[in-house]
């Protein structure tokens, strides 16, 4: 059983850690700049929604090469994304997107991803 | 109006004169209080199951072992960036980037930590200590509404929030998804495939308070899908990342109309699960975390 990720999960409670622990174990800790806690708080969409995009919309070939990707993925997540606006719950859009995916590949609408 | 964030939290070395303390308050309200926070804690275990259950499937799908998904759910111990990593781990990215993003992606928690400095002062070094590891956006939001409502610090009421709410439902769940994922067969015929990116885009309406949270999102999403075609998925990733912030910040603070500034209780509502509310009662737009308390 491979245990390599261990030590990434190790680094990032390294990472994570000081963030959590200095304003309650540091009396008198100053607080941070303006501009970087502006920056910080746009970090969380930014990177998820990278993330989303680039994982739905990009697939590698198999030369290795990034090519852009259309299928009912694009449907499934719009789908969640917008039930999730709207009803303030992400449950909801994950099954939304769950169905449309497999009701769609059943009806042979799309064929099964090759990854 | 968009307030300065530092004004959402007290002064560290002035709180410091808060009447919060350890002592509970007189059995009745403090049996009120919990029972209270009990009810909350609930919704938040089953929704932190529920999707702890996801991430396990999840760390499964991209090929990490039990051993590997627990230890991100029990020592990093943050969702979105549990879910980030496996997106990363997929997307070949290196570790020292993992790492960064992982590091700005948790920032936020500073935040929510001197937040409750006042409230933990009197506390034992070795269990703030314990507190630091276990706070989550639901553990702030959960232990911040709770001392708030009794007015006193309740070291039992923040265990209740941030390990019997999220810990424990978290990397049960997360074990359950990993063992339980491998009984899946062809997991794409399930649209499980679609679970992660679906995820990842209801995190993030879920931290989108205002203008420029929208603005970082798409700049994030467009970058990273270009950056992706030109280079690699894990480029494009890490490149959304960081220049998609450096976008939304060229909206004026002005046009930013932000609802929940991070740091404030209601922004860890916002930062935690889609669907889970806290706290019914309506805060005040511009209240402060602590010094209403005095």
């Amino acid at each position: 059983m491979s245990t390599e990720l261990v030590l990434l999960a190790v680094l990032m409670l390294a990472v994570t850690y000081p963030s959590r622990a200095l304003g309650i174990l540091t009396p008198g800790l100053d607080r941070l700049p303006h501009a970087a806690l502006d920056y910080l708080q746009l970090v969380g969409p930014a990177v998820l929604s990278a993330i989303a995009a680039v994982t739905v919309m990009v697939v590698v070939d198999a030369g290795g090469r990034s090519v852009f990707h259309i299928g009912i993925e694009w449907v499934a997540v719009l789908a969640c994304l917008a039930i999730t606006a709207w009803r303030r719950n992400l449950l909801l859009g994950l099954i939304a997107a769950v169905l449309i995916t497999v009701v769609a590949r059943e009806m042979g609408l799309v064929a099964l991803p090759g990854i | 109006m968009r307030r300065h964030l530092r004004e959402d939290l007290p002064a560290l070395t002035t709180t410091a004169t808060t009447s919060a303390s350890v002592e509970p308050p007189p059995g009745p309200v403090l049996q009120e209080g919990r029972r209270r926070l009990v009810v909350e804690s609930l919704g938040i275990a089953v929704a932190a199951a529920g999707f702890g259950f996801v991430y396990g499937l999840a760390a499964r799908d991209a090929g990490f072992s039990p051993i590997e998904a627990m230890a991100m759910s029990t020592l990093a111990f943050a969702g979105a960036a549990q879910f980030a990593a496996v997106g990363y781990v997929v997307g070949g990215v290196a570790w020292p980037a993992i790492l960064l993003l992982t590091f700005l992606l948790n920032a936020r928690h500073l935040l929510y930590s001197a937040a409750l400095r006042p409230w933990l002062r009197d506390v034992s070094l070795p269990k703030r200590a314990v507190m630091a590891h276990l706070l989550t956006d639901e553990a702030f939001a959960l232990a911040i509404g709770h001392f708030r409502r009794l007015g006193r610090t309740d070291v039992t009421g923040y265990w209740i929030g941030a390990i019997g709410a999220t810990f424990i439902p978290w990397n049960v769940a997360t074990l359950a998804g990993v063992l339980v994922g491998g009984s899946i067969p062809d997991p794409t015929r399930f649209g499980i495939d679609i679970i992660f990116p679906a995820a990842m885009v209801g995190l993030a309406v879920g931290l989108i308070t205002g203008r420029r949270e929208l603005v970082a999102a798409l700049a994030g999403a467009v970058i990273g899908v270009i950056v992706a075609l030109a280079s690699s998925p894990a480029l494009g990733i890490v490149a959304g990342g960081l220049l998609g912030p450096a976008v939304g910040l060229l909206v004026p603070a002005a046009a930013a109309h932000e609802t929940a500034p991070i740091g404030t209780p209601r922004s860890a509502e916002r930062y935690a699960m889609p669907g889970v509310h806290v706290d019914d009662e309506p805060l005040v737009e511009d209240e402060p975390l602590v010094e209403d308390e005095r």
